[in-house]
């Protein structure tokens, strides 16, 4: 029982972090019809702009102002450089944004460097909050947790009951009636890219310390987030809530577990073979789950496409 | 001959004609001589291997370039099918050796292709439903699972020191064992031409022809009767056998392969060759292949930063240049057939001066800043542009500042004249066209 409730509170923790990167880039998506590419490297850029601010200011002011200035570097992206490319057509759209994040990659090497940062979390949160069995709970986790939850119920909230939300769910559908009506389209794309890149920093500002501050974070966690959208079919806030979670708690059970494939070999009636070198399963009978934990999500992706291409809760042809 | 059975064969000939004349085949004769002579001018062995593995990259350049350019398909995870191509042959090369086959290495990436192949016929058959944004996620799925695979299997991938072999195992194939670097070099420099041949004239067939139908307006060819997947899933798979074809001679080549091979790295460099190249021309991923293999060889070994100029680039060449170098090339094929080039020459050297420039004067500045971050303290001397500087003192700093600013400035200050001239360039003289409109 303890080790569930603890590998929960551990999914709930990736899951939902991945949920803020997530739902950005699935906002941007419906909203564009770009995939942003550089989606993670926002993420890594709040990391290390929430850094940089901290060794002056401390943490809670870099959780305030780095989401901030990578907001205004992504609204600057899509001011100068998307807005540039669409012209040329979604494939470019979606070339450029890769190219964006080999270079945001190198900038951040040229300024801090390959190694990874001294981010910690602020000494208010550095103890632990409570325990379940003998897992101590830090809580930063808990604090985390209550950020990611914050930030998406003010999302839901803003989407479903406000003015702005409103014409931003009518720009999605029918931009051309919206842009009659009188309403700037252009700047209500730019405004969603900014917010959508300022959720990615902030996601970025609270994992850095967790996961660590380092040149390949966006690479880590980047290609986790795309299966991420594609599993919960692209375009959908829900779809993206729902297998963040799912791919959460995925792989933190997939990782805590003692599951060796021998013993489903064994369960099977095969006999472990006495030299492993000539056996074609070799890899098999010495394989564990938390081995193959990290390829989870991909599987994942590859069954949902297969059974359900447009993804769980996807509308649109995915 | 009776005339009625002539015309059908004289119009075959017409047809095919293009095809076969001489102005078609030139650019091949002329590219395989070159292929030919290149290692009788540069003969010393590193430039052989990089020749090599321009070569390897030209290949397997191209055949992204069917899905990319010809088919629109954007793929973040070509790197599997030439990786499992190689890993493939260097099995069957230790298979051969320890069994003593008599398969001589010559043939050896034509099992990589099939294996790149039969990967490709898999993965296509789900992930070429929806061209654009769904493939490429797709693609970059599929590339990371297997990627990540090459850790966990073991006994295909080799874990992480990879798989390796040795080239020279078995019979020699008329005397030549494949010791020297030289005769690897002809060996890929044959399946370079056969393999280039070979997809311009699959580009040339109906298939690859529906596949730029496809490609532009995938619903108005589902109208004609072609089903879009199918003609997509063909390319694909075209594709695939010929990145395996390029994954057997790397695994020739280097005679290893590593997880390396698979990963989102190569993936995404070979999107970039291709792109910086130019997708929508032929001869632009070969051009591509050539452009970064020199920028990676040379400029890796004048500066660290190296990536972060290709990167710049690439983004630059996407945001200004969407058709690459081979573009850049073709816009100017108007004014050289009308004779018009020569006016182009003083607008393009006041531009193009200043800004290449603009763009050193700018490096230096990134270079200084570079080492001041990061060279060790108390280290403040470095060597830009030959020349000896001291990294924390004020005027290099403001000198390389000045330069890339007033290089930019004129440069920007001139191009309108520049588009103006090229705009005259390709406008033919006559009545009627007196100025630009």
């Amino acid at each position: 029982m303890d080790f569930i409730l603890v590998n929960i509170i551990d999914g709930l923790v990736y899951g939902l972090l991945l949920f803020m990167l997530s739902a950005g880039l699935t906002l941007i998506f419906s909203m564009m019809g770009v995939l942003n590419f550089a989606h993670a490297s926002f993420y890594m850029l709040g990391a290390y702009f929430a850094y940089q601010i901290s060794i002056f200011m401390g943490f809670w002011l870099g959780l305030l102002i780095a989401p901030l200035l990578v907001g205004i570097a992504g609204a600057g992206v899509e001011r100068y450089g998307l807005r540039r490319v669409h012209q040329y057509g979604h494939v470019p759209e979606l070339i450029f944004t890769f190219g964006l994040a080999l270079l945001i990659e190198e900038v951040v090497q040229f300024f801090w460097g390959k190694s990874q940062m001294a981010y910690v979390e602020p000494e208010v949160l550095h103890f632990t909050l409570f325990s379940i069995g003998d897992n101590a709970i830090a809580a930063y986790k808990v604090f985390m947790i209550f950020v990611s939850m914050g930030i998406f119920l003010t999302l839901l909230y803003i989407l479903t009951r406000t003015r702005v939300g409103m014409v931003i769910q009518a720009a999605l559908s029918y931009p051309r009636t919206v842009e009659a009506l009188g309403h700037n389209v252009p700047m209500v794309f730019m405004g969603v890219f900014g917010v959508g890149t300022a959720l990615a920093g902030l996601a970025g500002v609270i994992a850095g310390p967790m996961l660590g501050t380092f040149p390949g974070m966006a690479i880590l966690l980047g290609s986790i987030v795309f299966v991420t959208i594609v599993i919960g079919g692209l375009g959908s806030l829900w779809g993206a809530l729902v297998a963040s979670l799912l791919i959460g708690g995925l792989t933190t059970f997939a990782a805590a577990s003692s599951f060796q494939f021998a013993d489903l070999l064994l369960a099977l009636g095969m006999e472990r073979p006495a030299d492993l070198s000539e056996s074609m399963l070799a890899d098999l009978w010495t394989l564990s789950l938390p081995q193959i934990g990290p390829i989870l999500p991909y599987v994942l992706m590859v069954l949902v496409l297969v059974i359900r291409p447009h993804g769980l809760f996807g509308k649109r042809d995915a | 001959m009776s005339d009625t059975s002539q015309k059908p064969a004289q119009k075959m000939a017409t047809i095919s004609a293009p095809g076969l004349s001489m102005v078609n085949l030139l650019p091949w004769i002329l590219s395989g001589a070159f292929l030919l002579v290149m290692p009788f001018i540069f003969t010393s062995n590193s430039a052989i291997t990089i020749m090599n593995q321009m070569a390897i990259t030209i290949i397997f350049a191209l055949a992204y370039n069917m899905l990319l350019g010809q088919g629109g398909m954007l793929s973040f995870g070509h790197a599997v099918y030439m990786g499992v191509g190689g890993f493939m042959c260097m099995h069957i090369m230790n298979m051969v050796e320890v069994n003593e086959l008599p398969l001589p290495l010559p043939v050896l990436p034509l099992f990589g292709g099939l294996f790149g192949l039969g990967l490709a016929t898999i993965v296509g058959a789900f992930s070429t439903r929806k061209a654009g944004t769904v493939f490429a996620m797709i693609s970059l799925g599929v590339g990371e699972l297997i990627a990540a695979c090459s850790i966990i299997i073991v006994v295909f991938f080799g874990g992480e020191e990879g798989i390796s072999g040795d080239r020279t195992y078995g019979l020699p194939v008329f005397g030549v064992e494949f010791i020297r670097p030289i005769e690897v070099y002809y060996l890929i420099a044959f399946w370079l031409m056969l393999s280039a041949l070979l997809m311009y004239l699959f580009s040339r067939t109906p298939i690859g022809r529906m596949a730029n139908a496809v490609r532009d307006n995938p619903e108005r060819a589902e109208f004609l009767g072609y089903s879009a997947r199918w003609v997509r899933y063909f390319s694909f798979c075209a594709s695939g056998f010929f990145a395996g074809v390029a994954g057997g001679l790397w695994g020739i080549n280097y005679e290893i392969l590593t997880e390396e091979n698979l990963g989102l790295g190569l993936s995404g460099s070979i999107l970039m060759i291709t792109f910086l190249g130019g997708v929508g021309f032929f001869f632009g991923p070969i051009l591509g292949a050539i452009v970064f293999t020199l920028l990676q060889t040379v400029l890796s070994l004048e500066t660290e930063l190296w990536q972060l100029y290709v990167g710049a680039l690439f983004v630059a060449t996407v945001m200004f240049f969407p058709g690459g170098i081979a573009g850049v090339i073709m816009m100017h094929a108007p004014s050289v057939l009308l004779g018009k080039a020569r006016l182009l020459v003083v607008p393009y050297i006041k531009t193009l001066v200043p800004g290449v420039l603009g763009v050193l004067g700018a490096a230096g500045f990134i270079e200084i800043i570079f080492h001041r971050r990061h060279a060790a303290i108390g280290d403040e001397a470095m060597i830009l542009f030959w020349t000896d500087i001291n990294s924390h003192a004020i005027a290099p700093v403001a000198i390389t500042l000045a330069v890339a600013i007033v290089g930019f400035w004129l440069a920007r200050r001139s191009a309108p004249e520049m588009a103006d001239a090229w705009h005259r360039s390709i406008t033919p003289d006559g009545p009627g066209t007196g100025g630009p409109s």
